[in-house]
């Protein structure tokens, strides 16, 4: 507890309550009311999360702003609370992005704009639960219920086969959590009736319900994250969820998967993450190479966008599994990066969209011709998908193909393909879209960004230049917890 | 009256006899088209059979008439849930049965008398007394579902209703005589003692007890016994099918936990299997079927089906944070079911069912805040935190991994899993769906307040279930534990 107000409870429950507020306007006609409210809340959320950076102690890996009190006792389940390194920069992520998620959609959604801005509110409160939690249930409940407020989200402001992506999408991931369910009441019959995650990490689990465990973690994670086989949700969840909906799946969601790797798969279940790690790199490689591919063939920008995020997202599961400094901190770098760079690419494409209607590459061809400011900034976000060095892509991508070479040059090699393929795939889209002649009548009117766009734009712009040209702060904060995570894996708990 | 004062643990009973006599007397005396004063008297009677009920509490068990009753924690907890339940209920579907002339004394006195079974079902201690009680619940349950005279849908499934529950009740009363048989008694403690001293016959007793849960499986609706449930679902007027499916489902817990957990706990190896069998097949037969109704009563038959499977799943563990869970499971069950039924009630207008999936369609636009609550609901049947739904389940699968049946439990979420799809189809015609009317919605105010009474009622046990969940262990404990 820091300045004497529990600050991890306000950055949840603050825009939980902004987003009850907004649904409590009505309906559209209260609409600039609701988006008001909306702004106001995202901008409080973001506000209220900058102590946890400024009071944080960069030195120690403990778990910090931590509280703690009872919840269920029947089940000895605490409502517990903390942070580190790794966690605090995606609760800073998620409150970010959920003020350029509103602003996005301040004009554009225009039926039920309460809903869809409370609905964003909600989520975002509820992420960062998911990422503030150290109690297994109250992650848990987090986790799940972000669903919901996700599932509508898509369902009803999404595109025309929306109702498919959604379910899809739903049941997708409620397979994943009821595994991990399991994998929790296990835990919690094997460590004598806890579902605290810091005792979790110092249990001794024989090497065979380690790997159920794994397994079962596995699914729910890598179901989030997505990777190799259980991906095929998130095509069809972006292609048709609204663009506020497919920036936060982009620059959010899928780091949660990514995050439960870290902070239950790995530490929990060390010697399984070590006897799997092959099967796991494998998938990863799979996911950066043919995923990567896969990209190159879209005719949809969304389809080709959300391809390219799992094959990004394959090096990140990369940057884990191979157990090193290098390859770990890339990773979430990477991860930190790739929710602005995908976040912006799925932006820009929205603005597009906003105005032919369109995602198909075919329909358009010099854009730049009517729209020069917004051509800039996509080719600089297209540039940073591709791992160009200066942007925010190139630093994590670097430092994971590091990690992997010292490992096993193959790998590197194996990863380093995508810096072919990412470029390929990226500016291949951009010249077809964007360079040419006028390619229609549709282009032909299309007009430059409004100022509402440009500031979002240009804030995203200038994060992902200054992340790529001074990475420094962001590895620091990490420094401590990356180190502690990586001697928790380098421990038997058998 | 010293004798009188000796009979508090059964006063709630007999104050409720006194008050069907009176209801029954007052009603003939009333003009034909107002029931208002009777429909006070009934819930005035709940009330009062509340506070009796809460008057007559004693720590431990209080035994009365030879043992053949008993009043415990449990059963005051069980007995208030159902005089709320029943007292929602009525609130909910006075409109929807006035608009059908369904709203008659005979209705309100057998609602009472049904109310006065399940008490003393849920008060037994004795074979006897149990029966008693069951008949006394299932003959107004049958007389109800009829009420409805020139329906022939209706009349078709009390007919169904009547000779199923009949040989429910045969298969019951078969068993029973077997475990009189080779006990020599019909005292669920002198059973139980019997049972584990070895002096009953255990062949006759296995016997016996197949027949017990195949009666008590008739009456819960599990599968391979579930056929009359979607039928009297769907044939039954809606505040009909509503009652069948919520208070009576808290008496069939108290049913199972009297003759198998209390009476018959020796015989756990038996009754364990056989109710495994019971929970998968109800699962996997409700939560698959279910997929497949375009009518919302019978998909919440089906769902009825799965929720008792998960419920038995529970007891099955067969310790104490199993029945426990299974209570918790139940009381959760009803206040969901109660809401869904309610909001079938609420959209139905004179002349006009809403028991279609389509009229679901567009609610959210229609009317937000009832398609809030309805979402709520949804979510919790399937088991989706952070509503109460979610902590029923995960109790029961908490017990079951504890007692060691890691398959039945992955078994029971993947059956979940495919239960989801059904509950967000729902979530789906209400929010990414045009409406297919724009019939305006009216609701009466009590019946408006109360649903989001009981929405948010899901949502706010899912935020904070905790002390519902150690009243229902510590019910189970003192039913079990103290002599």
């Amino acid at each position: 507890m820091i300045l004497g107000y529990p600050l991890l409870s306000v950055a949840i429950w603050l825009p939980i309550i902004f987003g009850l507020l907004v649904l409590a306007t009505g309906n559209d006609r209260n609409a600039p009311l609701a988006r008001m409210i909306a702004l106001v809340g995202a901008v409080l959320g973001l506000l209220v999360t900058l102590p946890l950076y400024t009071g944080f102690d960069r030195m120690t890996s403990a778990m910090q702003f931590v509280e703690m009190k009872d919840w269920i006792t029947h089940f000895n389940i605490h409502y517990n609370l903390g942070i580190d390194g790794i966690s605090m920069l995606f609760i800073l992520l998620n409150s970010f992005f959920t003020i350029i998620v509103v602003v996005a959609g301040w004009v554009v959604i225009e039926k039920r704009v309460a809903q869809y801005m409370a609905a964003f509110l909600i989520m975002s409160g509820l992420i960062n639960g998911v990422f503030a939690a150290l109690d297994a249930m109250l992650f848990y409940v987090f986790w799940e219920a972000m669903l919901i407020p996700m599932f509508l989200i898509i369902g009803v402001w999404g595109g025309p086969n929306r109702v498919y992506a959604a379910v899809k999408f739903f049941l997708y991931t409620l397979l994943g959590s009821l595994l991990m369910l399991v994998a929790f009441l296990y835990l919690y019959l094997h460590s004598g009736g806890s579902f605290s995650i810091l005792e979790y990490h110092q249990l001794r689990i024989p090497l065979d319900a380690q790997i159920l465990i794994f397994i079962a973690f596995f699914f729910a994670f890598a179901v989030k994250v997505p990777m190799f086989p259980v991906h095929t949700w998130l095509p069809d969840a972006h292609v048709e969820a609204p663009t506020g909906g497919s920036v936060v799946l982009a620059a959010i969601m899928l780091k949660v998967g990514a995050y439960g790797f870290i902070r239950f798969s790995m530490p929990i279940a060390p010697d399984a993450s070590h006897a799997l790690s092959g099967v796991m790199i494998a998938l990863s490689l799979i996911a950066v190479v043919y995923i990567g591919l896969v990209a190159l063939t879209q005719s949809d920008m969304k389809k080709l966008v959300a391809y390219s995020s799992i094959s990004h997202m394959g090096f990140v599961t990369l940057g884990f599994f191979i157990f090193n400094a290098y390859g770990m901190e890339g990773a979430l770098l990477q991860m930190i990066s790739h929710g602005f760079v995908a976040g912006a690419l799925f932006l820009c494409i929205g603005v597009m969209y906003d105005r032919v209607h369109s995602r198909q590459i075919v329909d358009y061809g010099g854009v730049v011709n009517t729209m020069p400011k917004f051509a800039a900034f996509f080719m600089l976000f297209a540039m940073a998908n591709s791992g160009l060095p200066g942007t925010s892509g190139f630093v994590g991508e670097f430092m994971v193909i590091m990690g992997a070479v010292k490992v096993n040059f193959w790998y590197g090699f194996a990863a380093a393909s995508t810096l072919v393929f990412g470029a390929a795939y990226t500016l291949w889209m951009y010249k077809r879209v964007v360079f040419g002649a006028v390619a229609n009548d549709h282009v032909k009117h299309m007009h430059d960004l409004s100022s509402r766009e440009f500031i979002v734009m240009a804030v995203l712009a200038i994060s992902v230049l200054v992340m790529g040209l001074y990475p420094l702060p962001l590895s620091e904060i990490m420094h401590a917890s990356v180190n502690d995570l990586l001697v928790h894996l380098n421990t038997s708990k058998i | 009256m010293n004798y009188l004062s000796t009979l508090f643990p059964a006063y709630a009973e007999m104050f409720l006899v006194i008050m069907v006599s009176i209801v029954l007397v007052v009603d003939v005396s009333l003009p034909k088209h107002t029931r208002t004063l009777t429909y006070l008297l009934v819930q005035l009677s709940l009330l009062g059979c509340s506070l009796i009920t809460v008057a007559t509490h004693t720590m431990g068990a209080a035994h009365l008439f030879n043992n053949m009753f008993v009043d415990d924690l449990m059963s005051d907890v069980l007995k208030l849930l159902t005089y709320l339940s029943v007292s929602m209920m009525l609130v909910y579907s006075r409109s929807y049965l006035m608009a059908r002339g369904l709203f008659t004394g005979e209705f309100l006195a057998l609602v009472l008398f049904s109310t006065l079974g399940m008490m003393v079902m849920i008060s037994a201690s004795n074979f006897v007394t149990l029966y008693i009680g069951l008949e006394i619940l299932a003959l107004s349950l049958y007389a109800m579902v009829a009420l409805q005279r020139d329906s022939a849908v209706a009349t078709e499934s009390a007919m169904k209703y009547f000779i199923l529950g009949a040989m429910a009740s045969g298969f019951l009363l078969y068993g029973m005589s077997m475990i009189y048989g080779a006990t020599g008694s019909l005292d669920i403690h002198t059973i139980a003692t019997s049972i584990a001293t070895g002096t009953a016959h255990v062949n006759l007793l296995v016997f016996g007890l197949a027949f017990l849960v195949a009666g008590l499986a008739f009456k819960l609706g599990a599968v391979p016994f579930h056929m009359w449930v979607p039928d009297v679902y769907h044939g039954a007027p809606t505040a009909m099918t509503m009652f069948i499916g919520t208070a009576p489902k808290l008496a069939a817990f108290a049913f199972v936990m009297r003759i198998l957990v209390e009476g018959m706990q020796p015989m756990m190896v038996h009754w364990a299997g056989m109710l495994m069998v019971l929970a998968v097949l109800s699962m996997a037969v409700g939560n698959i079927t279910a997929i497949a109704q375009t009518n919302l009563k019978r998909m919440f038959a089906y769902s009825t089906i799965a929720h008792m499977g998960f419920m038995l799943v529970g007891i099955l563990s067969g310790t104490l944070e199993g029945y426990g869970s299974a209570m918790f499971y139940a009381i959760v069950y009803v206040l969901m079911s109660l809401g869904g039924f309610a909001m079938i009630m609420l959209l139905s207008r004179e002349g006009f069912e809403a028991d279609n999936l389509n009229d679901f369609k567009g609610l959210n636009q229609r009317s937000p805040w009832l398609a809030f609550m309805m979402m709520l609901l949804m979510f919790s049947m399937a088991g989706v935190p952070p509503t109460v739904g979610f902590y029923a389940k995960f109790s029961v699968l908490n017990a079951a991994v504890q007692a060691g049946h890691l398959p039945l439990v992955i078994m029971a979420v993947l059956f979940s899993l495919i239960g989801a799809f059904y509950y967000l189809r729902i979530v789906k015609l209400m929010y990414f769906d045009a409406p297919e009317s724009h019939e305006k919605i009216y609701i009466q105010p009590d019946s408006s307040l109360l649903i989001s009474i009981n929405g948010l009622a899901v949502l706010g046990l899912g935020i904070l279930p905790g002390a519902l969940m150690n009243v229902c262990a510590a019910s189970v404990q003192q039913s079990l534990l103290l002599p």
